[in-house]
């Protein structure tokens, strides 16, 4: 952990900036260190890109397979079934497909690539002042870890457990859980999706839930498509093994859709419920609010017992920032000991721009540095 | 407590003794809010009300940001219509709010605790998880103060 103790700021080394050293020195000393970005020194397992634009979990999980699967068949249905139906149905259909495939895609890279709700684990003092706050037992063995730290917290009359997290050294907001996969807390967990290859929780709920409902759509107008267009095709006494003969690639499109269509149809309904009910799946499995975990309080305390409020707060409510400010640049321990460079005027509309949008986030620290003593 | 005039003096002539952190008031759900109540340790540096009312004008900040009603609904529907990529170009309500909150910080920093030898952290800061408020001492009486800040951060 780092050294909590502040050094007092030598007021000569203020005063007088040492002057940079002349050219005839010879280049022992060490380089002036590139400025590292806050995604560089990122603590959980996760991988950015795009110099901390996109984040994902370490393990990508089977995201490639998820894309592949959708640019394929959807590809195949394109190539080999629209001119078939175009001609004998409607011009609509390739529309229809397109607009649903254009909407699957999207809102899967944004599921995938979006910063779920990481919270940032605490600072060095921040822990320190927790841990003071907490009531610990004596112990002289670093192994033996103190029974789990909570906190009690009455929100709309019900008492809900808040829990330390030991990673993050945190005590766990709401609703937040701890993904051991991404080793991150993220904010209104709902589960960690091996297809997308992220957590899924506040901040990508919305392009998540989109997602699978645009796919059960997507999957089953592919799926009706194919059977109507092997239909004609078998028509006229040709037979449905002379249809696939001609439109091979429907087949492999059928195969596919169909046994993914009822496991993607079950999730949508499965998380509308959970929508319309203000749940996440770790609360729900957990049956944090049900009493099946042997508490007597049952009741959501976050629902608004409203379907329409709840649906709408879970989908439409305001996007709320990240937190993590990958692409923002990391103090240097000269900054550190000095007063805040955030706390000067100029730099404060910097760090304004850290919600971590675009290009125009992450400027460099003002050059107010106090040398190496 | 050392009194400096502005931000400049306080930069120039005091160090940092410790920081105190106002941690979240979860009594109303998972939406953003601190406590109200003044930490003992600044007991003597500022006064309860004035305290208060930035944190209570900070708490309403948040709670335009996070409000959920018809023009939150409506920019959540068009984002929904445009695939959700109106994100990439327009900026949020709540990161307007954020700017604000900024302004607001800054201005209470040069108005009001700078002068009390304290300084304000922007929550966005610390992931929203609290406000950290640093105490600083004049230099010339800081013998003192780096031995209260070593027994602080060696509370373990």
């Amino acid at each position: 952990m780092k050294n909590c103790e502040y050094q007092q700021i030598d007021p000569k080394a203020l005063a007088t900036p040492s002057p940079a050293p002349t050219p005839s020195r010879p280049c022992l000393e060490k380089k002036p260190k590139r400025l590292k970005r806050k995604w560089e020194v990122f603590p959980g397992k996760n991988r950015f890109y795009c110099d901390g634009r996109i984040i994902v979990a370490r393990q990508s999980g089977v995201l490639p397979l998820t894309l592949g699967l959708i640019l394929v068949t959807s590809g195949l249905f394109f190539i080999f079934d629209c001119p078939f139906l175009v001609q004998h149905l409607t011009s609509c259909i390739p529309v229809i497909g397109g607009v649903l495939f254009v909407f699957v895609v999207i809102s899967l890279l944004q599921t995938s690539f979006t910063d779920p709700g990481i919270l940032p684990r605490a600072t060095p003092e921040e822990a320190a002042d927790i841990e003071k706050q907490i009531d610990n037992p004596i112990n002289s063995s670093s192994s033996y870890r103190p029974p789990p730290r909570t906190k009690e917290v009455v929100i709309n009359e019900q008492v809900v457990k808040l829990k330390y997290c030991f990673t993050c050294k945190i005590f766990r907001p709401p609703r937040t859980s701890h993904c051991s996969l991404c080793d991150n807390c993220v904010e209104r967990f709902d589960h960690h999706c091996p297809w997308v290859g992220n957590c899924v929780g506040k901040r990508n709920y919305r392009f998540f839930y989109m997602f699978i409902v645009s796919l059960s759509f997507h999957t089953a107008f592919i799926f009706g498509c194919v059977t109507t267009h092997l239909a004609l095709r078998s028509q006229g006494g040709n037979g449905l093994v002379f249809a696939l003969q001609q439109s091979p690639a429907s087949a492999l499109e059928l195969v596919v859709c169909f046994f993914s269509v009822w496991s993607i149809l079950g999730l949508s309904g499965f998380h509308t419920y959970l929508v319309a009910a203000n749940l996440t799946t770790n609360e729900d499995i957990k049956g944090s609010w049900s009493g099946k975990s042997g508490n007597e309080e049952s009741g959501n305390p976050f629902s608004y017992n409203n379907i329409f409020k709840n649906c709408c707060s879970v989908l439409c409510g305001p996007m709320p920032p990240s937190l993590i400010d990958r692409r923002g640049f990391v103090p240097t321990e000269d900054e550190v000991r000095a007063i805040p460079a955030e706390m000067e005027l100029p730099s404060i509309k910097t760090d304004i721009n850290m919600v971590g949008r675009g290009p125009t986030s992450g400027h460099a620290p003002p050059p107010f540095l106090p040398p190496n003593p | 407590g050392p009194e400096f005039h502005n931000l400049q003096e306080l930069r120039q002539s005091a160090s940092l003794a410790n920081k105190v952190f106002i941690q979240r008031d979860y009594s109303e759900g998972t939406v953003c809010k601190f406590h109200t109540k003044l930490p003992s340790e600044l007991d003597s540096r500022i006064e309860k009300t004035l305290f208060e009312d930035t944190v209570k004008t900070l708490n309403n900040y948040y709670a335009e940001a996070e409000k959920i009603g018809g023009h939150a609904y409506l920019e959540g529907c068009l984002a929904c219509i445009t695939a959700y990529l109106i994100f990439l170009c327009m900026e949020t309500r709540y990161e307007k709010v954020l700017k604000k909150i900024s302004r607001y910080i800054q201005e209470q920093n040069e108005k009001i605790y700078a002068p009390r030898g304290l300084l304000i952290t922007d929550p966005i800061e610390r992931g929203m998880r609290v406000i950290e408020i640093s105490i600083y001492e004049d230099r010339s009486s800081s013998g003192s103060s780096t031995s209260s800040s070593t027994t602080s951060s060696s509370g373990r």
